[in-house]
């Protein structure tokens, strides 16, 4: 519903980035990268390993600072702001390798993600308000829906250290969900799964898409995912763009077979 | 047996001292990966404005311009010396260590070091080197519990250092601010991209342990009344071993680890000549390390996640 009001009419990118290069030291990492993304689209970010996949997620939530090149994020420029004021305007994003607080339960790693957007005071922690109660009910009520849409809300009272891999993906993107993102980064989301683990991930990846009506970003290393979820694709190769297109036109790039395919067969 | 038991309530209140210092570490080598070495000169400047507080707030009282009976006196030096503290604390923070977040481990511990001297040089060069004596707030009464004498300032120290202790366990574990700090002592990078300020967590982390180290300089000047700008010292080098010993970032092991430090001492002075106290004492913890090298509740943890 939230999509189709969209299309009408003139649309603001959600996140458009012109030019943006990035350098470590004198190496260009990402070199000339645009992109465009319209809410609630989903797009795909493809490549070997070493192109700079993740560099591009950092250098957009803030973690590097680009060398050159505007982010935009609706509409706003966003460089050189911190990681958590980019975060609060509506970016959330998971990571490769997982980030999750091991000694901490399920339920308040979403509960955590929430901390932008609780209200009560330093007194009303230690005396337990009536606006803290409520706050503290409304997160929790808030975080169970999150957990039960990913699958885990039986989980919530689990230490991360005791679950297992495929679980704390889906906590990871719990997490990332509980701070209301208006555009959602997915860095590999599948990695390291067995085949029916990844059935199960595109199946959230959907649902969350379809119940929140937000745009994805995503970054995959399996073409069967990227190809299957994503209306534009992007490939990266040494920092810099080489084709985008719908997943046929990737497919058939001789461009991509040459520098993705051809060396490594992943399909 | 008396004998026993006098001594366990001397150890329980030496404890206290070392247990809220080391609060003070344990937090900032948790949240933020560092040692603060100034944090044994906080605990001096601590019990310095406490001093400060506790002065003007005498001096008001018998000047007649407000007369407050000597408790209150007491629980107002206590809670303007803490708040006054924690802006120590957070100067420190953000002088010292922010600009040094990403700098390797060594350059902030020597700045911890550079702070701590300049705390206890520049005290020197305010207020001179002579000792000075905390004004008597407390009246002391003694009570004979069978055979064991307790005062009453030995009760208060103990019985506020475990309420503060409490607090600080509630904060850590059920407010947003302490989610954080539990949520930063893991992954340090994820915590912005949730939306959270981490310097303000930083901030934070540094005000709570600086407090409590001055409610352990007012209260080690309640019962040992005389302060020197060096007391900081060795107090604070046995508080890190105290946080140390409880395991990084654990609130209950520093705080056991504090009470186990003023045991030990206490009790190995029962026993040897007092001159080998802390020989002994520290022979015993370092024995102890060998054995538990992460600490009482330390975690084995492997490489941190740091971009």
């Amino acid at each position: 519903m939230r999509r189709l009001s969209l299309k009408v009419g003139y649309t603001m990118p959600i996140l458009q980035i012109n030019k943006m290069s990035h350098d470590f030291g004198g190496l260009r990492a990402v070199n000339n990268y645009n992109l465009e993304i319209e809410s609630g689209q989903i797009r795909g970010l493809i490549g070997p390993n070493g192109a700079g996949k993740t560099t591009i997620f950092n250098l957009i939530s803030g973690i590097y600072s680009p060398t050159e090149g505007e982010i935009l994020l609706n509409g706003k420029s966003i460089v050189g702001l911190k990681p958590y004021q980019i975060a609060a305007m509506g970016l959330g994003r998971t990571f490769q390798n997982l980030r999750l607080w091991r000694h901490m339960t399920v339920l308040e790693h979403v509960k955590m993600a929430r901390y932008s957007k609780i209200n009560y005071g330093l007194l009303g922690a230690f005396f337990g308000t009536p606006k803290r109660r409520r706050e503290e009910a409304d997160i929790e009520e808030k975080a169970y829906s999150l957990l039960k849409l990913v699958g885990v809300a039986d989980l919530a009272d689990q230490v991360i250290l005791n679950l297992p891999y495929g679980a704390q993906r889906r906590v990871e993107m719990a997490r990332a969900l509980a701070t209301e993102p208006k555009i959602l980064f997915l860095d590999e989301p599948t990695a390291g799964m067995n085949p029916e683990e990844l059935k199960q991930m595109m199946d959230i990846i959907r649902r969350i898409h379809s119940e929140f009506g937000l745009a994805i970003f995503l970054i995959e290393h399996r073409l069967k995912v990227v190809m299957e979820l994503c209306e534009i694709i992007q490939t990266l190769v040494f920092g810099e763009v080489i084709a985008e297109g719908s997943s046929e036109e990737i497919q058939n790039d001789p461009k991509v077979i040459e520098a993705y395919l051809g060396k490594e067969t992943i399909l | 047996m008396t004998f026993f038991f006098q001594n366990l309530i001397n150890a329980l209140q030496w404890g206290s001292f070392y247990a809220l210092i080391a609060l003070g570490y344990s937090m900032v080598y948790g949240v933020l990966m560092l040692f603060n070495f100034a944090h044994g000169d906080i605990f001096m400047v601590g019990a310095y404005i406490g001093f400060g507080v506790a002065t003007g707030l005498v001096a008001l009282s018998s000047m007649g311009a407000l007369a407050l009976p000597h408790w209150l006196i007491l629980v107002l030096t206590i809670l303007i010396s803490m708040f006054l503290t924690s802006f120590v604390g957070m100067i420190v923070e953000r002088v010292g260590y922010r600009p040094l977040r990403d700098a390797p481990r060594a350059s902030a511990a020597i700045t911890g070091l550079m702070i701590g001297i300049i705390l206890e040089t520049g005290n020197l060069a305010l207020l001179g080197a002579q000792r000075i004596s905390f004004p008597a707030l407390v009246q002391s009464t003694t009570y004979n519990l069978g055979g064991v004498f307790v005062t009453n300032k030995k009760i208060m120290i103990v019985l506020v250092s475990i309420a503060l202790m409490y607090a600080l366990h509630l904060f850590v574990r059920k407010t947003r601010w302490g989610m954080a700090m539990r949520a930063m002592a893991f992954d340090y990078v994820v915590v912005p991209l949730l939306g959270v300020p981490i310097n303000n967590i930083a901030r934070m982390t540094f005000a709570i342990g600086s407090a409590l180290a001055a409610v352990a300089g007012i209260f080690f000047g309640v019962a040992y009344p005389v302060l020197d700008p060096y007391m900081g010292i060795i107090f604070g080098w046995k508080a890190f071993v105290a946080a140390i010993l409880g395991g990084r970032g654990s609130i209950l092991g520093a705080c056991l680890a504090g009470f186990l430090l003023g045991f030990i001492e206490i009790f190995v002075a029962m026993i040897f000549p007092s001159t080998l106290r802390d020989f002994i004492a520290y022979s015993i913890i370092l024995l102890i390390l060998t054995f538990r090298p992460h600490g009482f509740f330390g975690e084995p943890y492997s490489a941190r996640l740091r971009l």
